[in-house]
């Protein structure tokens, strides 16, 4: 194995330490060596790629439809945007549009996703520094944010529920008083928290003036998000170039001064608000389902004692996987273009014409196939701008696909950050700067 | 009095009593499940009514480790270091199916299953699992314990 750079340079009587990637601060996939002078860092390597599954090359070897689920695990704090992002680069590709209630409850995934991705983050880096309490409260908000997402995607975090050409199912029909319970919570966990750090000395001491970094620099390393706005640029991708129904809907983006720990904390806390005032516009925003038209048809059971003798007229009733992905629905949640989307699943199991469709949509070699090109699509994620960048060869496949990741050229500028500061500095700065190993080494 | 006057045990009950309901777990939390490891820790569903809050980030402190997440070859010697450093008894939990069997990353980079390089002692399925069942997976564990004959070779090795 090569001698790490740092080993090599290192001055005779300055003394190197490792630092991760077990380490609780280092979330398990860092490594940070570090070149100290006493309690004086005077040099520092990062080392990533302690995480690296395989998810581009894998990806090559999957459908367009089958590659979702890992993408879900890119942002693990905010799957659903995740999906998003990879569906609507889709979408561009394909030139499809989408539902007015599916964009809608895209939204409202989103911002549920980024209120808990920056509720971990924060967690995490206030643990670090010592409030343990933070992390307790923090973690009981996103319970409750979880609930939400559960309750119509039906898995906790890791859902594929944003499909491309639409969303999987329609929300749950008790959705919005598990919202509103969320936001309430959330709410009020927001102010307890900004009453234990805004002005706790021990907080400030450790994130005012700590990690540092200028504009040109933050922008130069490719910096976006909260971490770039924490300089005072004013970037988002939900501004700068709205997609969805972002354009229509009312929120600030905050920005901060210095560009510090502290900065970074603010602006996230700022975030949330803002992201809970969406919410609830979403919320009021999206109609409620219409109830289902029409009798709901033969007991399966039923059907097939019937089917012995002669093939029933009525319609088969089957419940659906999800709650509210039955076939009238899917008008609002699904484009129509059947190229995209799976066909209903009443249509597969009864009749002849939907087996078919439903087998052409799975076959190897059949499915979604853009046409040939390439094509970039970004969403604002937690962590910035999550990009994804898809090379079609018109086969079922992707060519390539890369995911711009926001964390990986904000973990670039860690090096710098902490050089010449002393080893605490370490914890805030990087726990400020939300590393997702996911999303890093992909 | 009470009548209780006395209470009579074997050593090995007691001992696997005591030492079921005070597990100090070592979190080696790598990926995505780390985030339902953190719901299972805290108040929701609170990992600390079984007897397993304290959470020790020294591995010569830990007697339960959880792999937590998916191991990559890259991180494989570095689990490896982590249990040896463990002191005797000790316990594994695979944490999800990254760790119980490469989960959905069969490719290049992940190893398939930590059992490959350390013993594991309880298996959690699920990408990722909820707590519930992870809460399910500790009690498997603290039933293994209790039902576990003790060596009483201790400081030789069989």
């Amino acid at each position: 194995m090569e001698t790490p750079r740092i080993q090599r340079d290192a001055r005779p009587e300055s003394m190197l330490i490792n630092m991760g990637p077990s380490h609780p601060a280092m979330h398990g996939t860092i490594r940070i060596m570090l070149e100290l002078d006493a309690e004086r860092i005077l040099n520092a390597e990062v080392e990533v790629g302690y995480l690296h599954r395989g998810f581009e090359k894998t990806c090559e070897n999957k459908t367009f439809f089958n590659l979702l689920p890992y993408t879900d695990r890119l942002n693990y704090v905010s799957p659903l945007i995740n999906n998003l992002g990879y569906a609507m680069t889709m979408e561009k590709m394909l030139g499809v549009g989408v539902p007015e209630r599916a964009q809608l409850i895209r939204v409202l995934m989103s911002e549920l996703s980024r209120v808990s991705d920056h509720l971990t983050c924060l967690a995490a880096m206030a643990m670090e520094c010592g409030a343990f309490t933070v992390f307790l409260y923090m973690m009981k908000a996103r319970e409750f944010l979880w609930d939400t997402i559960e309750f119509t995607a039906g898995a906790r975090m890791t859902t594929s529920y944003i499909r491309i050409g639409g969303v999987r199912a329609d929300l749950h029909p008790d959705w919005r008083g598990s919202l509103a319970t969320a936001v309430r919570e959330t709410r009020k966990v927001l102010k307890d928290v900004s009453g234990l750090l805004d002005e706790n000395s021990i907080f400030l001491g450790r994130t005012r003036g700590v990690g540092v970094i200028s504009k040109e620099d933050a922008l130069s390393y490719g910096w976006t998000g909260p971490c770039l706005r924490s300089t005072g640029i004013p970037y988002d991708v939900r501004k700068a170039s709205p997609y969805l129904v972002y354009d229509r809907l009312a929120f600030e983006v905050p920005v901060g001064e210095f560009g510090d720990n502290y900065d970074r904390y603010s602006v996230r806390m700022r975030e949330m608000g803002q992201s809970l005032r969406l919410l609830e516009q979403v919320a009021a925003l999206i109609p409620d389902a219409a109830p289902l038209t029409g009798s709901l048809g033969l007991e399966p059971a039923e059907a097939i004692r019937r089917s012995r003798r002669q093939r029933p007229d009525e319609r088969v009733h089957l419940s659906p996987n999800l709650e509210g992905s039955e076939k009238e629905r899917l008008g609002g949640l699904m484009t129509s273009d059947g190229r995209v989307g799976v066909p209903p699943k009443e249509d597969t199991y009864t009749t002849m014409e939907g087996l078919i469709g439903h087998f052409l949509f799975f076959m190897s070699g059949k499915g979604i196939r853009p046409p040939k090109g390439d094509v970039y699509f970004s969403v604002e994620g937690g962590n910035g701008e999550v990009g994804f960048y898809i090379v079609s060869d018109g086969t079922d496949r992707p060519y390539r696909l890369h995911l711009r990741a926001p964390c990986f050229h904000i973990v670039a500028a860690l090096e710098q950050l902490i050089k010449g500061r002393l080893i605490a500095d370490v914890i805030p700065t990087f726990g400020s700067m939300n590393m997702i190993g996911g999303e890093l080494d992909r | 009095m009470s009548g209780l006057d006395f209470l009579t045990t074997r050593l090995e009950t007691a001992l696997g009593w005591g030492r079921k309901f005070s597990l100090f777990h070592y979190p080696f939390i790598t990926a995505c499940c780390g985030m339902e490891y953190m719901s299972a820790a805290c108040a929701h569903f609170d990992i600390d009514r079984f007897g397993a809050g304290l959470t020790r980030f020294s591995p010569r402190q830990a007697d339960l480790l959880l792999v937590v997440g998916t191991v990559t070859h890259k991180l494989a010697p570095v689990l490896r270091t982590v249990y040896d450093q463990m002191l005797e008894p000790k316990w594994v939990i695979a944490f999800g199916a990254c760790a119980v069997s490469g989960g959905i990353y069969q490719n290049y980079a992940v190893v398939q299953g930590i059992d490959r390089i350390v013993p594991v002692d309880v298996y959690i399925p699920g990408c990722p699992p909820r707590p519930e069942m992870v809460l399910d997976g500790l009690l498997k564990l603290q039933d293994k314990i209790q039902h576990q004959k003790q060596d009483w070779r201790w400081g030789t090795k069989p």
